[in-house]
């Protein structure tokens, strides 16, 4: 099993608080823009959830 | 069994019935709201939303699959309650009984009395007070804004996009002066007034004219500004008037431990949200409410942990509660993120950058740092909010 994520790139205004939550699936990079992993292992799926949650444009959808 | 009652539908109380469920408890859970609608974002009400229109359907939070059995009793005030009873009464007269109670009705903004009409005087916190701002605000339209906190600011800004004429009435010295200090809130103002917003700082409106609507402010300098909407942002109340004749201290919401348990032998009651005054080990554990948006999330998660445990007869975990207070602001095309609590420090230096373009602020008491604060400089802040966070340490 693994877990999907996405960002909405729309709505994502580069806040970073998903990085908190689960800083291997979630960084900013040097530009400021945030970067994810598109697909990972279902034991990251609490933190990814946690970084769907505290997201502060409700951007991150978890499949 | 009747399970939890949930007072309040905003992101406080969906985060809470979250937890609930996802520490394991599976019984009844009945989430009262006075607005119409389920649980939606609000910071976005006086930025994107207030700019292009509210679409409160596309607000809302996505809501996770174990919070699908919920029943939403929206649109239904709750008027009181008694606590020792364990029952919480609708204004529609409904008796809704409870075996764990969490309350989560949040703030709404105060309200000055000031002498004069009101229609023409709004604010904004609602969905419903942001269509209707939305709808007054367009180009050449007055607009007195009440208070230069951070939505007062933002809704300043937002209607500057919009065309309007824009002042801002504040009796403090400097726009968001208390979190961020003069020398930043300084920096703010110079950038809303290279935007075109006027500031009338160190005053207060005295009254309003016009006869059947406002027409214009008196300013306590003499001075008197047109106006075609007034909006304002001069702080909050505790919406705490259904829980009065229980004993609680309601002085400033609810006093909550660090497990978010409300202090009663009565029943089992937890607190969350902008309402919840609770301690936070990072910073001295004085109790303290904290209007952020990640506070809802962070002090739900701990809340929902803490009834499932006091209903299954265990004891909740009262270990130190450690969340980071964040916060954001989108002022133009500015981003200013805090971590920590800038508020409470007696020293503040600025460490890059100037106060009128990026820059990191840092503030200090005699704990160390207590804050940080960055104006488009999102990323360099990780270090400082890892920092804060080896707090909890000492
Ligand atoms: C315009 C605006 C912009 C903001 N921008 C930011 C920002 O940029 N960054 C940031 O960090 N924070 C921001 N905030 C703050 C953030 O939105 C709040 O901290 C957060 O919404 C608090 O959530 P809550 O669940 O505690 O309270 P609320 O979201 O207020 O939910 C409480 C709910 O309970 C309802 N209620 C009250 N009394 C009763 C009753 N008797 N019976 C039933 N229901 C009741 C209320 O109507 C409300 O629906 C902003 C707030 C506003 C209003
Ligand atoms: S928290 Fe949300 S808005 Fe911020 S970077 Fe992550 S996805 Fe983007």
């Amino acid at each position: 099993m693994t877990v999907k994520v996405f960002v909405d790139m729309d709505k994502c205004q580069h806040y970073g608080q998903c990085c908190f939550e689960a800083d291997d699936i979630f960084h900013l990079d040097d530009d400021g823009k945030l970067q994810y992993v598109a697909e990972a292992d279902d034991s990251r799926r609490d933190d990814i959830e946690s970084a769907a949650d505290v997201c502060p444009m409700q951007a991150i959808t978890v499949e | 069994m009747s399970g939890v009652v949930i007072v309040g539908a905003g992101l406080g109380g969906l985060r809470s019935a979250e937890a609930l469920r996802g520490a394991g408890y599976e019984g009844e859970i009945t989430v009262v709201g006075d607005e119409p609608h389920l649980p939606y974002n609000r910071p976005p009400l006086s930025k994107e939303a207030l700019l292009s229109g509210v679409d409160v359907e596309g607000l809302q939070f996505r809501r996770k699959a174990t919070v699908e059995d919920v029943i939403w009793r929206l649109g239904a005030p709750a008027a009181s309650s008694d606590l020792s009873a364990r029952t919480v009464t609708l204004e529609d007269g409904s008796v809704l009984e409870f075996d764990g109670l969490v309350i989560a009705s949040g703030i709404r903004p105060r309200r000055l009395p000031i002498p004069g009409p009101t229609t023409g005087r709004s604010v904004l916190r609602t969905a419903t007070d942001a269509e209707h701002v939305r709808a007054l605000l367009g180009p050449g339209v007055h607009v007195i804004i009440m208070g230069a906190g951070f939505i007062g600011c933002e809704t300043a800004a937002t209607a500057r996009k919009l065309g309007a004429e824009v002042a801002v009435v504040a009796i403090d010295e400097q726009p968001m002066v208390r979190p961020l200090g003069a020398e930043l809130g300084a920096g703010m103002r110079r950038r809303h007034e290279r935007h075109g917003v006027h500031f009338h700082l160190g005053h207060t409106i005295d009254a309003f004219v016009g006869d059947d609507r406002v027409r214009s402010a008196a300013l306590s300098d003499g001075s008197e500004l047109p106006a075609d909407i007034v909006i304002e942002a001069v702080g909050s109340v505790t919406n705490t008037e259904w829980l009065q004749g229980n004993g609680l201290d309601l002085s400033d919401g609810l006093l909550v431990d660090s497990a978010m348990q409300v202090d009663t032998e009565v029943a089992p009651v937890v607190a969350v949200g902008d309402i919840a005054r609770h301690p936070n080990a990072l910073f001295g554990d004085i109790p303290r409410r904290i209007e952020h948006w990640n506070m809802p999330t962070e002090t739900g998660r701990r809340a929902g942990a803490t009834l499932a445990a006091l209903l299954a007869g265990a004891e909740p975990d009262r270990g130190p509660f450690t969340a980071m207070p964040s916060f954001w602001s989108d002022q133009y095309d500015h981003k200013l993120q805090s971590f920590g609590m800038p508020g409470i420090a007696d020293r503040i230096e600025l460490v890059e950058g100037e106060p009128d373009g990026p820059c990191i602020v840092e503030y200090h008491d005699a704990s160390g740092l207590v804050g940080v604060v960055g104006v488009d400089r999102t990323q360099e802040l990780a270090p400082y909010r890892k920092q804060l966070m080896t707090r909890s340490a000492s």
